[in-house]
């Protein structure tokens, strides 16, 4: 199997599954509990939280950790805006492509009287930081930018939005749930107030992961309880899983240099091969993207049907077409930057693990041609546009 | 659990009857590609019986195996019976679809009823 769905979720590293497996078992006490084996449970937590704040440039209490990015991007958002209702400013500033995590929050807010600017980002997949800035008004709360997409890998100019809202006073939170443990971020170089990670995108484990709280920003938690997470986060810290977490960033970020060549490299050779087959394009800026990203839209073939016999020879892929995400539009992040709806449905994402070789992009490369080539070849929209009744898009 | 039945991948991977009939006498198109499904049907009907059949699909995994399972259950039935074809008969004779994917279903029903109409229409322009 070729696994090349990376964005999706990871596999577990080896190491953060030792660790994982060796708190289940030996580290399980509760950590609030005031006996020595409570207290080195405790011990865990905040040495993990220690390595993560090392690894973002953050300081040990700026680590709330969370069950996920989805949570983590709630919980920013809604403590933006609780703080900006107080103050009466009830506007915020966003893109059109963010995670639902963070679009669906926004909407909900929507409906409770905040206003929302969802910032274009333009055929490239690139927000402009002067188009942020143009659009922070008086009573703008927060602008909320992810730091690299999720489906077509573009990375967002995110230490230049920083400048600007450190500058006019607004917080900045950013969804950075794709870039941690890929690519450097620093959360004091990049002037962000508040970051979401998850640790499954980084080979850690499902169900954890954390919100970076900048110094003295307020902060609500979502989950009313005990004290947990200095009131920030109630619930009993989910040890195995924060201790793995932490031994898979420090992992990724002693790594990330020799991960990211390889993976250019990679991502080169499947670019320049997908590139062969007629009427495709690739998806977002070619260079300011993650290293393992590669998004392609095809035209006349649908995306579902594609990932299928991707499936049968053994390669697992992703698709933003509207079958795949079980409702009637395609991907809304391919449609943001402006593929029409019929060549949104023919997209395909491979997102790839650091261990993925020459050997096996090509072989993605030749069975992606073949599979294309193959619904083609009894496609009624691909009989007409090759008949000239229909103009080619791409 | 998979997502479609054996039936449903069987007929996705081994479509049957795909392609095009240069002569056909009944023609039928639906869906668009905005939403992401176009189904094309080609009927060739001699003495009120479908001789031949033959689909061109754009669109997901069960559309595909929709029209190839349509074009199976109409093949050497007469008219009689193939206007009383219904999406329902589609998706059972493949265990079934998910519910969001019935609409796959409908797609080939309607893609036979429009090749039906056109080939009446056809008939109907013959006499006169």
């Amino acid at each position: 199997m070729i696994y090349a769905d990376n964005a999706a979720t990871t596999a577990l590293s080896p190491k953060a599954l030792s660790v994982l497996v060796h708190h289940a078992k030996n580290t399980w006490g509760n950590p609030s509990s005031l006996y020595a084996h409570g207290q080195e449970a405790k011990e865990v937590l905040e040495q993990a939280r220690t390595q993560i704040a090392r690894c973002i440039g953050a300081k040990e209490r700026e680590i709330i950790f969370t069950s996920g990015g989805s949570e983590a991007d709630n919980q920013a958002i809604l403590s933006a805006a609780a703080w900006g209702k107080q103050k009466g400013k009830r506007h915020i500033v966003s893109s059109a492509f963010e995670h639902h995590a963070v679009l669906h929050t926004l909407q909900k807010l929507e409906k409770e009287g905040f206003e929302v600017t969802y910032l274009d980002v333009h055929a490239d997949g690139l927000v402009r930081p002067e188009e942020v800035k143009a659009a922070i008004r008086e009573d703008t709360c927060l602008v909320s930018i992810m730091y690299a997409n999720n489906e077509i890998g573009t990375i967002q100019p995110i230490g230049e939005i920083g400048a600007i809202c450190r500058e006019k006073k607004v917080l900045f939170h950013t969804d950075a749930v794709q870039a941690i443990g890929h690519i450097p971020v620093n959360v004091v170089t990049d002037q962000v107030d508040m970051l979401s990670a998850s640790a499954h995108k980084f080979h850690g484990p499902k169900g954890v992961g954390f919100l970076y709280v900048r110094q003295g920003v307020p902060v609500r938690s979502l989950i009313e309880g005990g004290a947990q997470e200095r009131g920030r986060r109630a619930g009993t810290e989910n040890v195995p899983g924060i201790g793995a977490m932490a031994a898979a960033l420090q992992e990724a970020a002693s790594h990330m240099d020799e991960n990211a060549r390889h993976l250019k490299a990679m991502q080169a050779r499947l670019i320049e091969g997908l590139s062969r087959i007629p009427h495709g394009a690739l998806n977002g800026d070619r260079d300011r993207r993650l290293p393992g990203n590669v998004s392609f839209c095809f035209e006349g073939i649908e995306g579902e049907a594609l990932l299928l016999l991707l499936d049968d020879k053994g390669i697992c892929a992703s698709s933003g077409s509207a079958c795949t995400s079980g409702s009637l539009d395609p991907s809304h992040v391919l449609l943001a930057i402006g593929r029409v709806h019929d060549v949104a449905h023919g997209s395909l994402r491979l997102s790839l693990g650091e261990d993925v070789t020459e050997e096996e992009i090509d072989y993605i490369i030749a069975c992606v041609g073949e599979v294309v080539a193959y619904l083609r070849s009894f496609s009624p929209l691909w009989r007409d546009l090759e008949a000239g009744k229909k103009a080619f898009i791409l | 659990m998979a997502l479609y039945s054996e039936k449903v991948m069987d007929h996705f991977r081994n479509p049957r009857n795909v392609g095009v009939i240069e002569d056909a006498n009944g023609v039928g198109l639906a869906g668009n590609a905005k939403c992401g499904d176009i189904m094309k049907m080609y009927l060739k009907i001699e003495d009120e019986v479908v001789q031949d059949v033959k689909f061109e699909t754009f669109g997901c995994g069960s559309a595909i195996a929709s029209s190839s399972m349509a074009t199976e259950l109409i093949k050497g039935q007469p008219l009689s019976e193939v206007r009383k074809l219904t999406n329902q008969a589609v998706a059972e004779a493949l265990d079934g679809l998910p519910a969001y994917k019935m609409h796959c279903s409908v797609l080939a029903e309607e893609a036979i009823q429009a090749a039906l109409q056109d080939y009446e229409s056809r008939m109907t322009k013959e006499d006169n």
